[in-house]
């Protein structure tokens, strides 16, 4: 038996560099000495994906600014990563997204009403969690982390094959609380992606000052953690990398931390002016390497995407937007106000009790007015 | 006419204790280039440059627990929790440490800090940005707690929290960050502790603070049409809180209402009805009310009318103290 130097174990957890990737911002197919590009249908499926994703969150777009939604944290530009995150898992694996991950919950199979219903500020979750094994999209940064590796510890416990992926920002791995995920982790074996979408900001805060390490990817070593690096504006780099952590993962090899490097094209959210901290010049250079023109024109290249296909994906997106837009333009049925004491507790105290009859008492005098 | 908002106000108190006081330092998340996101700290970093106010990792256990560091070592700083709920990641620093230091080192180390909070919600924001959480601060012992309703007071109680040897929590209430004054800033304004007579009346004593100041004022209004003549209190602070203000003035009406946005069960709202109880008990003609948020995690926009305190609720509170007896 071979033996293991620190040195080498450390080395073995170290991402690979530069970050895996298959089709460049050119469309050019590459290989890669480690990792197995998709198959040619995995990458249409995706394709189809990323034209729905991308018109899903144009949309969104355009119904904050028509008063439709409180807020909207666009994904354009990272729609390869939600996209192909989602992908490469089982429909059974967990999710844990944030609040940018819109167009992962809604590849995911989540109706996108439900997905935006929340942003619309009707409910805090807009679907049910367990019926798509996507945990509530979560605001306070990186708590959500440990979660997920929970999730995935229970899951391993009872022999299951789950894994669980936690989605993250880069300002997020600064928190504690993704040091403590990863590091319980490393510790209980979890079979647990962590997926950084590294995009450059924290809001206005840039990535330099965020970190001092190499990348974020090495925040895994020191939890004994594999570290990975991805182009995240390359779809079949990212279905790979993340396939490959959650066979792993089944397999009893433990967690992975993936870094993915991509580009929030938009401001923050709609209520953001990203002109106060970042130049256009920069934007534009990103608007090179954009993920779906990218796929397009490696399909397109390739032979394996005609006009006929792509008119059917557009379709296909145009279908979907309609149907959001006109079942948000018709108004979501209201959540009654009586259900702001329902799930408080399993059984709601005497003074939960009382303050709901006060809220019914005043409605009900309302209603007489 | 030149009128100033809550957010520049706050941003001119900075300015000026940046200013005067070398040892002065602002930082947070995205307080630097963008000015913060309800724009308190905008153009901080350009007037006094990068040393003086800066972005930090995004890590808010970190922001306070740097702060005390520095805090110990000759600095004053004045750091930002983006969010009321996003203060919580900080709450071991805030509570174990910064609370304590004063106390555990027999008085010898102080620490002169400031942790600024947007506070509470009406600005239809979503989970977590809408919290109210001055019960867990003005629950803990060692911590000031300043709770500012006016412009006016933004400013002043500001520069009187960074010029403060201890701890001070300092809550700015978010719907209140674009209302204005078309006066002038005053350089002094009543110290930190003394609560202001915002509206003086015989009947009835109704106390609040921060974000609900604008509603007491409001149902005052609107209850001399019922014939009430509503005394209302602005506490300003909460720790220290002016007992001696309040019970003058229930001694005087015999009547008090209590209101905040806060969830109301073992509330700041709580604290005062029973000192009222205790110091007032012979004046009063009517058990205190209370008029708080319901008991319930903050809604969704949608339904935070239904949570937040109205007129109408402070109208019922005060027709339901005994009248019949006047
Ligand atoms: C604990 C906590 N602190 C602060 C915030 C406020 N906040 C919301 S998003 C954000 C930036 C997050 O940046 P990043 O993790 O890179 O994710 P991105 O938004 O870029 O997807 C901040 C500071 C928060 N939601 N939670
Ligand atoms: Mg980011």
């Amino acid at each position: 038996m071979s033996v293991t130097t620190i040195a080498e174990m450390a080395s073995s957890l170290l991402p690979s560099d530069p970050p895996v990737q298959f089709i460049d911002e050119h469309g050019d197919q590459h290989a890669h000495e480690r990792y197995e590009m998709p198959s040619p249908q995995t990458l249409l499926d995706a394709y189809a994906a990323l034209v729905v994703g991308r018109r899903v969150d144009q949309q969104a777009t355009t119904l904050v600014r028509q008063g439709q939604l409180a807020v909207y944290p666009s994904s354009q530009g990272q729609e390869a990563c939600q996209i192909g995150s989602v992908l490469a898992l089982r429909p059974t694996d967990w999710l844990f997204p944030t609040y940018r991950e819109s167009v992962a919950l809604i590849t995911r199979g989540v109706d996108p009403v439900e997905v935006l219903s929340m942003l619309r500020g009707e409910w805090h979750c807009g679907y049910e969690p367990r019926r798509h094994f996507a945990a509530p999209q979560t605001t306070p940064l990186a708590t959500q982390t440990i979660h997920a590796v929970g999730v995935a510890y229970a899951a391993q416990l009872r022999d299951e094959d789950t894994v669980a992926l936690a989605y993250l920002g880069d300002g997020a791995t600064s928190e504690g609380d993704f040091h403590e995920a990863i590091n319980f982790a490393g510790v209980f074996k979890a079979p647990v992606i962590f997926f950084v979408q590294n995009n450059h900001y924290a809001i206005s805060v840039p990535l330099a000052k965020q970190t001092a390490a190499p990348s974020l990817a090495h925040k895994g070593i020191g939890y004994g953690v594999r570290g990975e690096r991805v182009d995240g504006n390359d779809v079949a780099a990212v279905i790979s990398v993340i396939s490959d952590a959650a066979d792993r993962a089944r397999a009893g090899g433990g967690p992975t931390l993936i870094e993915a490097h991509t580009y929030r094209m938009a401001a923050h959210t709609n209520a953001d002016d990203a002109t106060r901290y970042r130049i256009q010049e920069e934007v534009q250079t990103w608007q090179d390497k954009d993920p779906v023109d990218r796929l397009r024109t490696y399909l397109r290249t390739s032979g394996q995407l005609n006009e006929e296909k792509e008119a059917e994906f557009a379709d296909r997106a145009d279908a979907v937007t309609a149907d959001v837009r006109t079942r948000f333009l018709a108004g979501l049925p209201p959540i009654p106000p009586s259900e702001l004491f329902a799930h408080v507790l399993a059984a709601p105290t005497p003074q939960l009790r009382s303050q709901a009859d006060q809220l019914r008492a005043e409605l009900a005098a309302e209603g007489e007015e | 006419m030149a009128t100033t908002t809550m957010s520049e106000a706050l941003n001119q108190a900075l300015q000026d204790c940046l200013a005067e006081d070398d040892r002065v330092v602002v930082f947070g998340e995205d307080v630097g280039p963008l000015g913060g996101v309800f724009r308190v700290t905008d153009g901080l970093t350009a007037k006094f440059g990068e040393e003086r106010c800066f972005d930090t990792p995004l890590a808010e256990s970190g922001i306070v627990g740097m702060a005390i560091g520095m805090a110990m070592n000759g600095f004053r700083p004045v750091v930002e929790m983006q969010f009321d709920a996003f203060g919580l990641p900080a709450f071991d620093q805030v509570v174990s440490h910064a609370a304590k230091y004063r106390n555990r080192t027999r008085g010898t180390i102080s620490l002169p800090l400031v942790i600024r909070v947007p506070t509470n919600g009406g600005i239809g924001g979503l989970e977590h940005h809408c919290d109210s959480s001055e019960a867990y601060y003005a629950h803990t012992p060692g911590l000031i707690v300043v709770a500012p309703s006016t412009v006016e007071d933004a400013y002043t109680l500001l520069r009187d929290s960074v010029a403060l040897d201890d701890p001070v929590i300092f809550l700015e209430p978010k719907h209140l960050y674009w209302s204005k004054t078309d006066q002038e800033l005053p350089r002094q304004g009543d110290p930190i502790g003394q609560a202001a007579v915002r509206r003086s009346g015989r009947d009835v004593s109704l106390i609040t603070y921060g974000s609900s100041v604008p509603l007491a004022l409001e149902a005052a209004d609107a209850a001399v049409e019922e014939g009430w003549d509503v005394e209302v209190i602005d506490l300003r602070s909460l720790v220290p809180l002016d007992e001696a203000t309040v019970t003058a003035s229930v001694r005087k009406t015999g009547r008090a209402v209590v209101l905040a946005e806060a969830p109301g069960f073992a509330s700041v709202a709580s604290e005062i009805a029973a000192r009222i109880g205790e110091e007032c008990f012979h004046s009063l003609l009517a058990p205190v009310r209370r008029v708080t948020g319901f008991n319930i995690p903050y809604p969704p926009p949608k339904l935070e009318n239904n949570y937040l305190p109205s007129v109408d609720r402070v109208l019922d509170a005060v027709a339901d103290l005994q009248w019949e007896d006047s």
